[in-house]
């Protein structure tokens, strides 16, 4: 082989091994800046504090607060449906009927769909059509469903993260071995009770890896929620589901970009980023380790 | 089976063998099926709802008659040429009190359609300003799409090259202790929230770029572009990873077999087989690019100028959702229109999705099986 040839391909593999390093090298330079910036002022108190001086100073608790009651409500909504639609896909259809594969064309259109879009979805579905609705035929027109509030939030986020958990269990129930199946179907059991003695056991650590995941995009995802729930500051934590509700990322968004004294609290925002990376990045990353295990079984 | 000798205590008979109705399976059957139409329910009412609050910007027509004081509020703000009217502004155009029964698309086609500044119509959509909260609002959106197609440009131009480069790596070079690096790094990084990758474009890329080049406003289309590309990079790289390695073996053996090298088998045997797999990557990647609301907010600058150079700012289709809606009066044109932005970004979305989808499947099914 000539040897300019040689040269053609070690510059050609170089190049591919400096666009791979040149990505973790920014993921993790990412994460040094954050956490270098972030860590001066992050304490215990700063976790557990309300925000004080028009959010100048003080913690992030109501932050954190709105954001775990976010995700509590949203996975109570995802979770059960995400699983449901992932047993139908995997024990039900019939892998090249219409019907199924329209499913997952839905699935996989709905993971595309701008987390933005959900938003205006929200406001025009959940607000606008069933807040209102029920505002009018219930409580004669006084407005309490009918505009933002931390429930409307999680409904949309749960649409939001409905694949994300539909994905996760399906690749679960997969890796439940056919003869277990076969075993429960042949001792007696029917169709349903091996789903749910057999198939739902069998993948409950998919169920989990999509929980995890779906909670962690839930905590991240900002768009959603800019005029479904989210506020701008509250002086008490939500304690209905028709309250408004204080967020994470919506909180560094305020007070990087709408704050009057954006300087002034940037070690606030530094630290809130990195409590939310933080975060979703354990999450994350026990979703990958779970799933690395589940693979390797 | 027993001996045949034995008793049996249970008679084989065509009624014994049908499958036994029971109401727990039937139920549990039809609720299971019942919740999986639940996607496909989502989609068809996303669309159904974010297009239902865009429909009054197709009636506005239709409201001439009835709102006499916004054609008169026109003659206040005569700036823009079209618009100039005076006090016999109507005759001008022809515009009689017969137009309000006309079809709204007559009237649009006899270029009369500026009523007045309340009114959102399709001549005013394809203006080149975006001006929602001003005495004479303008909704052009024009300014808006080429602000996102630049941002995607910028994005693209960045995450495409890298992230197949590193696919290309992953799949093909890496030994195996460093793809067990990469891969969960990248799936890490699909994980990073965009607030997160927004705040870090504001706070810390700007300044970075702004040294190098020396630009004026700190946030602009390029930091933005930037930015998303390290939230496309993610979905380019997983779906061209798999696209690599569900290239058959074979493919690669035979190219080896025959003498080239394994640089010469990746660019020119296992790469070109991928190419369905990595333009539907890429086709996701400018989806979600397009898409995408908060790294626009935060790293663009915001403010909608078409200009085609890289440093200047831009505004976003997504991120003048993002930015407005929460500012808007129900039902007033401004939030129609945003919903407009909304529906027509549904439909781009979704167009390029079914394509990746369709095309693809088609293509590499075709490919790999010999056609079916």
């Amino acid at each position: 082989m000539s040897r300019q040839k040689t040269i053609t391909g070690g510059l050609f593999i170089g190049m591919t091994a400096f666009s791979a390093i040149l990505i973790v090298a920014v993921i993790i330079l990412l994460l040094v800046i954050i956490i270098n910036g972030g860590k001066e002022i992050f304490s215990w108190e700063f976790l557990t504090a309300f925000p004080e001086d028009g959010m100048m100073k003080g913690g992030i608790f109501p932050a954190i607060y709105g954001t775990a009651l976010l995700v509590l409500i949203m996975s109570v909504a995802a979770v059960p449906f995400g699983t449901i639609t992932a047993i139908y896909l995997t024990e039900y259809a019939h892998e090249k009927s219409i019907l199924a594969q329209t499913i997952r064309f839905a699935v996989r259109t709905l993971a595309t769909v701008p987390s933005i879009i959900f938003g205006l979805f929200g406001l025009g579905f959940f607000i606008k059509f069933v807040g209102s609705g029920i505002d009018d035929a219930f409580l004669g027109g006084q407005l309490k469903w009918g505009q933002p509030n931390i429930l409307w939030a999680s409904l949309t986020m749960a649409l939001l993260t409905l694949p994300v958990v539909i994905v996760s269990v399906e690749e679960a129930i997969r890796t439940v071995p056919r003869e277990l199946r076969e075993a429960s179907l042949a001792l007696g059991a029917t169709k349903w009770e091996t789903i749910k003695r057999i198939v739902i056991p069998g993948s409950r650590s998919g169920i989990m890896t999509g929980t995890i995941l779906a909670v962690s995009r839930g905590a991240g995802e900002v768009a959603p929620i800019l005029f479904t729930g989210a506020a701008y500051y509250l002086a008490t934590l939500p304690t209905s589901l028709s309250d408004q509700f204080m967020n994470l990322g919506y909180h560094i968004y305020i007070l990087a970009t709408q704050s009057a004294n954006v300087d002034q609290t940037l070690p606030i925002q530094f630290a809130t980023t990195m409590v939310l990376l933080l975060l979703t990045f354990t999450l994350n990353l026990t979703a990958v380790i779970i799933r690395s295990r589940l693979r390797r079984k | 089976m027993g001996k045949p000798t034995e008793k049996r205590r249970f008679e084989f008979s065509k009624e014994s063998l049908r499958k036994k109705f029971r109401w727990s399976e039937f139920l549990s059957e039809k609720i299971i099926t019942g919740v999986a139409f639940l996607s496909i329910t989502i989609i068809v009412l996303i669309f159904f709802f974010v297009f239902k609050e865009s429909i009054p910007i197709f009636y506005s027509g239709k409201k001439e008659p009835v709102k006499v004081e916004t054609v008169h509020k026109q003659e206040q703000y005569g700036v823009e040429p079209v618009g100039r009217t005076n006090a016999s502004g109507q005759e001008q155009y022809g515009v009689t009190e017969t137009d309000s029964l006309m079809t709204e698309i007559q009237i649009l086609a006899e270029d009369t359609v500026v009523y007045g500044s309340d009114e959102a119509t399709l001549e005013s959509l394809t203006g080149k300003q975006w001006l929602p909260v001003s005495d004479n609002p303008r909704y052009g959106l024009v300014p808006l799409f080429a602000g996102s197609l630049k941002i995607t440009l910028i994005a693209m131009l960045f995450a495409a090259p890298i992230a197949i480069l590193a696919a290309l790596f992953s799949a093909s070079f890496a030994p195996y202790w460093l793809r067990e690096i990469i891969k969960p790094a990248i799936e890490l990084l699909a994980g990073f929230p965009s607030v997160v990758i927004g705040f870090f474009a504001l706070m810390v890329m700007a300044s970075f770029f702004q040294d190098i080049f020396g630009y004026d406003g700190r946030l602009n289309a390029f930091v933005g572009g930037v930015a998303m590309a390290l939230a496309a990079i993610p979905i380019i790289f997983t779906i061209t990873e798999d696209a690599l390695t569900a290239v058959p073996r074979t493919y690669t053996e035979a190219s080896l077999a025959l003498g080239a090298t394994r640089w010469q088998t990746a660019l020119f045997v296992t790469l070109p087989a991928a190419t369905p797999g990595i333009f539907a990557a890429i086709l996701l990647g400018i989806g979600r690019v397009f898409g995408e609301t908060m790294i626009a907010l935060m790293a663009t600058g915001n403010a909608a100028m078409t200009g085609i150079n890289p440093f200047e700012s831009v505004r976003t289709l997504a991120a003048t959702i993002g930015a407005e809606m929460a500012e808007v009066v129900f039902g007033d044109t401004h939030y129609n229109v945003l919903f407009l932005i909304g529906s027509l970004l549904f439909v781009f979305t979704f167009s390029l999705n079914a394509l990746a989808e369709f095309y693809v499947k088609g293509k590499l099914v075709k490919r790999f099986q010999g056609g079916q």
